[in-house]
């Protein structure tokens, strides 16, 4: 069957068997290479994306249920080049080792900042949950989250 | 020659921000799944469906007419199928260290999950459908699955050699004579389990043929220097093989060993194409290696004072089905199983077994990290007995400066265990009152000793290239790996300091054995250590050269010119590095420096009891304390507050050193509560992240690093490697606290809620 979506404002129209998950596509046809593979049983968040605007493991979904949807990787976001500032709190704090997490951790703690589930720390915690880290312990993550969280609250 | 004059640090000890955070954090870096080739071979393993067994017939030929697949090679198509494994890097022959492993089993299958065929095919699909089309007849043999069980008389041998597979004696003093005359004596046994690195990214590589038939490899890996372990798989020469390793996603010790990178360079030189191949988490938890499991016997004695008279120990570690690391760990397990604590009478025999598990080898802590459960946990029930306080029963035994360990190894710098056990009993304050009444809350402290750097009869060697472009920018060229705790750009951070150059005006190339100057494994806490010192070395050899010439040009005294601000500076006058490099090049003073850092060396540890001598460079120390809640009903274990303080000499980015203590806490903390590969006979039930339980944000607690910098260490600029250390007190510190919570000691790791209920 034929796929249609749109990744990062880039329009994709590709042959696709019904059994690739999301994540296959975006890294094998769509040159997404920052979604990351990390179990592929959406347990990790490494593969984290946006899916209409909604956070999802792409591991656990099907290319063929993104049909006609957009799709945002962490690739996508910042404009001109620049990091947006939650990427931006991640590197000044200390926040990335690795880094293979990363692209999750952005996309993951964006939308839980959106829907205002990014409180207290424990909060932010909670909402970190879906997101292994091996390396930092996730103190500089929390920290990076929050510091985020408030310049939103001053922005708006 | 001192390359570091006494003035205020530029960029050394600053939280910088790591160039390869950037990157990173935008999804830009190419990790090792991350690259590809036109008309590459995607490959697959066929793996051991059983934890031993003899292999009858393996027949490939209904895989081969999958459409689709292009090669499959089983034992008999590797040129050389033995792997002798010595110590991975650039080490000299050492004998009594070497071991065999196969590439692809043959003849019999020792593990669950060992690889029996490479299977390359033009998709994933193809290979991964002809895989299970490879028919294999077994004989099942008897499995042995218990170390102790595996060293007794009539055990199924795992080798035909036997199933011993190290051995380590060590007995200084009397012990005997100590036991009779002591005070008081603790006799506890303890047990360490199976443990994954679970790294994010899991094994990954893309090889190819290049120009000057060259194999090349990129993988994700701790060590470029298997290229030349990949040259004897092939029979070809070494320089006829190139290691490449991008940014590693995650090592901890589990990319230390080869994993991906001997199928894809056996492929290559089958097919002359280029492959990938990548581990799926499954094949990643069944069947890489882990860390060695341990059973301790602690018999400890004290004086009236507390003061260690006798420590009598034996060890049984798990190795698994192949040798690889063991004996090292081994090695690492007996020179640290005293603890950083003096005891003059010190009998150790360690013991590692073959058995029909997955091998263990190299993990973070390395062999150190599991006696520190028993060490510490004797000093806990001394103190218990004598009713002093834990941490001062531990005050009145820390080794000091100048004092010898058991095995003979004399500690020649500063000591902070003191120092650090203060600022960790400052930082905790009143222990916290239960939130319900049914819940208890505990406190634990645990000190712990790691080696960095190689062991010193390995004579360590690193070397680094440093060099100005013509416009006055810096390169860095050097083959270390980076696998996330910034080894790069602490070498950026070095390199900048002494020449007075801008972080952004350096550009590192990193981890590429036939292009960038080889400085060794990043294992053994090291590389900041090794590749620091190199880099120190090279750049400030280089600024010597060039600091004629600059003086000429500034028309002062060489002692005046100063290295700074992206130039160089006398006074007033200021001359940017492009002018001064120009003038370099049409005088033919180089710009540019190769040096080689050597670490001192030693003479070997031949595994006799009477052998004394130094083992390892230098150690690194910590305190931790561990405040916890625990329901005693459902088991239940929150970790309230945890302090982990260490000596890290010099902190080059102390926001990377508190990363590394903060990740090692949390790593500590699933080894102590959650973390253990399960096995049933032989077979590995721990197949994905839902089962293998590492903390989430939630199970991490708010960690206190506490960074202390007693200016004494053997790195650049005075600093201690931090990358093991911080991970060893972790577990004694839980059980520390469990046992002040529960009034009962657990003692076989991990402390999961049905053992702390059932406790």
């Amino acid at each position: 069957m034929t796929l249609e979506l749109v990744v990062n404002g880039r329009r994709f129209r590709e042959p696709v068997e019904p059994h690739v998950t999301l994540l296959h596509f975006l890294r094998d046809k769509a040159g997404a290479t920052d979604v990351k593979y990390g179990c592929g049983e959406g347990v990790c968040g490494a593969c984290t994306v946006l899916l209409d605007g909604v956070a999802v493991n792409a591991c656990s979904v099907l290319a063929v249920q993104a049909e006609g949807a957009r799709v945002e990787t962490v690739a996508g976001l910042g404009e001109n080049g620049s990091l947006h500032p939650l990427q931006q709190e991640l590197v000044e704090r200390g926040a990335v080792q690795c880094g293979f997490c990363t692209p999750g951790v952005v996309l993951g703690s964006l939308e839980a900042v959106r829907l205002g589930l990014a409180g207290d720390r424990p909060t932010i915690r909670r909402s970190l949950a879906g997101n292994l880290c091996r390396c930092t312990g996730y103190g500089k993550i929390v920290d990076a989250v929050e510091a985020y969280r408030d310049r939103q609250g001053h922005a708006s | 020659m001192s390359v570091v004059r006494d003035r205020p640090a530029r960029l050394v000890g600053r939280a910088l921000v790591r160039h390869d955070a950037v990157e990173k954090v935008a999804g830009r870096t190419r990790y090792a799944a991350d690259f590809g080739l036109p008309g590459m071979l995607k490959a697959a393993l066929k793996r051991a469906d059983l934890p031993h067994a003899r292999l009858l017939r393996v027949d490939t030929s209904a895989a081969e007419a999958v459409p689709g697949v292009a090669s499959i090679l089983t034992a008999k198509d590797v040129p050389e199928n033995t792997v002798w494994v010595d110590v991975p890097g650039q080490t000299f022959q050492v004998g009594a260290l070497k071991a065999r492993a196969n590439v692809l089993a043959d003849g019999v299958v020792r593990y669950h999950g060992e690889p029996i065929a490479i299977v390359a095919a033009e998709t994933e699909d193809a290979a991964l459908a002809a895989v299970e089309l490879i028919d294999v007849d077994y004989e099942e043999l008897a499995v042995v699955t218990d170390p102790r069980a595996a060293l007794e008389d009539g055990a199924p041998a795992v080798h035909e050699e036997g199933n011993l597979l190290a051995s380590w004696q060590l007995h200084e003093g009397d012990v005997d004579a100590a036991f009779g005359g002591a005070h008081a004596v603790v006799d506890q046994s303890y047990e360490t389990q199976f443990v994954d690195h679970a790294y994010l990214e899991p094994e990954a590589g893309v090889a190819w043929l290049d120009s000057g038939d060259v194999i090349t490899v990129r993988a994700a890996t701790q060590v470029i220097e298997h290229f030349r372990d990949l040259a004897r798989i092939l029979c070809v020469p070494d320089n006829r093989v190139r290691v490449i390793a991008p940014y590693v996603g995650g090592g901890f010790g589990g990319k230390e060993d080869m994993t991906v990178e001997p199928f894809l360079a056996l492929v290559v030189q089958r097919t002359g194409r280029p492959v990938r191949m990548i581990w799926s988490r499954s094949e990643s938890l069944l069947a890489r290696e882990k860390r060695h499991p341990m059973k301790l016997r602690y018999r400890t004695a004290c004086d009236a004072e507390g003061r260690l008279v006798a420590q009598d120990i034996v060890i049984v570690a798990d190795g698994g089905a192949y040798a690889l690391l063991s004996a090292l760990v081994l090695l690492y397990a007996t020179t640290c199983a005293q603890g950083p604590y003096a005891c003059p009478n010190v009998r150790i025999d360690a013991r590692v077994a073959y058995t029909n598990h997955t091998p263990a080898s190299a993990m973070r802590g390395f062999g150190a990290m599991q006696v520190a459960l028993g060490y510490e946990g004797q000093m806990d029930l001394l103190a218990a007995e004598l009713g002093l306080d834990p941490l001062e029963l531990r005050r009145r035994n820390f080794v000091e400066r100048g004092d010898t360990l058991a095995v003979g190894q004399r500690l020649d710098t500063h000591v902070a265990l003191p120092e650090l056990a203060d600022r960790v009993e400052a930082a905790l304050g009143p222990k916290p009152a239960p939130s319900t009444p049914e819940r208890r809350v505990g406190r634990g402290v645990a000190c712990n000793l790691q080696p960095y750097g190689r062991c010193v009869w390995l004579n360590d060697w690193a070397s680094a290239w440093v060099g100005f472009e013509l416009d006055g920018t810096l390169v860095v060229r050097i083959g270390v790996p980076d696998i996330g705790g910034g080894q790069a750009s602490s070498l950026v951070q070095v390199a900048g300091e002494v020449l007075g150059v801008d972080p952004a005006d350096i550009v590192i190339h990193i981890g590429d054995s036939a292009l960038t100057p080889l400085t060794g494994t990043t294992t053994a806490t090291r590389q900041l250590y090794m590749s620091g010192n190199a880099v120190l070395q090279a750049a400030g050899e280089l600024r010597e050269e060039l600091r004629p010439l600059a003086s000429e040009l500034l028309e002062t005294e060489p002692d005046d010119v100063q290295f700074a601000d992206g130039g160089v500076r006398s006074g007033g006058r200021h001359l940017p590095f492009r002018d001064l490099i120009g003038a370099a090049a049409k005088r033919e003073v180089p710009w540019h420096r190769l040096s080689i850092f050597r670490a001192p060396g030693g003479e070997a540890w031949r595994s006799d009891a009477s052998w004394r001598g130094r083992v390892f460079p230098d150690f690194t120390y910590g305190c931790h304390a561990v405040d916890l809640e625990v329901d005693s009903e459902t088991g239940h274990v929150e970790v309230l507050r945890y302090v982990a303080a260490h000596d890290v000499g010099r902190a080059i980015n102390p926001q990377s050193v508190e990363g590394q203590i903060e990740g090692a806490v949390v790593m500590g903390l699933g080894y102590a509560l959650s973390e253990r590969v399960v096995y049933e006979d032989g077979v590995n039930l721990t197949g994905t992240f839902a089962q293998y339980l590492i903390p989430t944000a939630v199970e991490a607690p708010e960690i206190e690093p506490i960074v202390v910098e007693s200016g004494e260490g053997l790195g650049p600029f005075s600093a201690r490697g931090i990358g093991e250390p911080p991970v060893g007190a972790v577990a004694p510190a839980v059980a520390g606290a469990l046992a002040d919570a529960l009034g009962r000691r657990l003692t076989i790791l991990p402390f999961t809620p049905e053992r702390v209920a059932e406790a």
